[in-house]
């Protein structure tokens, strides 16, 4: 299963524009052979058969360990890199990636834009002159179907759920999959850290306070519970 | 009509940059064949992109999959699903559930509502190369 990642830029294309998404492209293909589980030899692979050290890996390898780390720390353990018993951090590598892509993008002089990896979004600047990102949110019992939307400027969007993949998110402290949400999407500054959060607000199966990065949750029965600080575009 | 010229814009750029991080089992990549019957581009004028494009058959690893894109003056209004993976009851599961929001995503960038969508971590490539195929015809 492969995750579709695009580029949404609203300023003119520059020259240096277009060479930063190509750059920002060619990192996508290399973040996917370095820490792809799916590829039997990349570097994530291959450590986690132990097989190599971690010096023996890209240097991003180690940034990324660390990170998660980090990430294990700050949410009690809900998340872990290690959460179904082998190493894969794909739940923080996406949103890790999609912000460097967009990095790229800012470095050249793009100033708004969405990066899109998967349904977790890196917005920069505004979706038009005087008007804000709105993002929709899915539905995960009705496919096809928005369950409410966020909007503002200069904000990551991240939504782990159940929809789409069924219960997959296993909570690292039991081993068997979170089923008590169907879905947190966390809204902060950060992609990987709003990402990490919504991961582990599922695995824990509800949303605790995280400073900075506040969380909309739907339950089994659709209800929602939002932290008062969510930036709701909803108008009802 | 701003905001129209540059939902256009964005939307070209979204569609066409889109690229997937895919799994490299031992599968060869999907390989895109043309179809065998395939109808004939509604064109209603030259340049003015407008007209029904039907993109390539792309032969993913989960089964054919076949778009055609609508276009009114070079806007995408609507994507119509001519094939999806379906031999079996999960392929036609994640078909039903992906396609709509691939569709949504497509045509997010133009609403005036919505700019994109969070919680979709579908697996579209074959739905995004016919697209892409699609649009090429259409020149967008």
């Amino acid at each position: 299963m492969g995750t579709v990642f695009s580029f949404d830029l609203r300023d003119p294309a520059t020259p240096a524009v277009t060479r930063a998404l190509a750059a920002a492209v060619r990192l996508l293909h290399q973040v996917d052979a370095v820490f792809s589980t799916y590829r039997p030899d990349s570097a994530v692979s291959r450590l986690g058969r132990g097989e190599i050290t971690v010096d023996r890996c890209p240097p991003e390898v180690g940034e990324v360990l660390r990170l998660c780390a980090l990430a294990e720390q700050r949410t009690g353990g809900f998340f872990s890199a290690t959460a179904a018993g082998r190493l894969d951090p794909s739940g923080l590598v996406k949103g890790w990636a999609v912000e460097r892509a967009a990095d790229l993008l800012l470095a050249a002089g793009a100033r708004n834009l969405c990066v899109n990896g998967g349904g977790d979004l890196r917005l920069c600047g505004e979706a038009a002159p005087g008007e804000p990102w709105r993002i929709g949110l899915a539905d995960p019992r009705h496919p096809g179907r928005l369950t409410g939307t966020v909007q503002g400027r200069d904000m990551a969007v991240a939504t782990s759920g159940t929809a789409e993949r069924g219960a997959h998110i296993t909570d690292p402290h039991t081993g068997r999959p979170a089923t008590a949400l169907l879905a947190v999407t966390v809204v902060g500054p950060s992609l990987t850290w709003a990402d990490v959060h919504a991961t582990a607000h599922m695995a824990r199966g509800r949303a605790v306070p995280v400073p900075g990065y506040p969380a909309l949750a739907v339950h089994p029965d659709g209800t929602r519970t939002a932290d008062a600080r969510f930036p709701s575009g909803d108008t009802s | 009509m701003r905001r129209a010229v540059l939902a256009t814009v964005s939307t070209v750029a979204g569609v066409v940059l889109l690229l997937a991080l895919k799994p490299h089992r031992a599968t060869p990549p999907p390989v895109a064949v043309p179809p065998p019957g395939r109808t004939p581009p509604a064109h209603s004028g030259g340049g003015s992109r407008t007209g029904t494009f039907t993109g390539q058959v792309i032969d993913t690893r989960y089964g054919p999959v076949q778009v055609a894109a609508t276009l009114r003056q070079g806007r995408l209004t609507a994507v119509k699903v001519l094939q999806t993976p379906s031999d079996n009851g999960r392929d036609q599961e994640i078909a039903d559930y992906a396609v709509p929001r691939l569709t949504q995503e497509a045509l997010g960038a133009q609403s005036a509502r919505i700019d994109a969508v969070s919680g979709a971590s579908y697996t579209s490539e074959g739905y995004i190369r016919s697209l892409q195929s699609a649009l090429d015809q259409a020149g967008a």
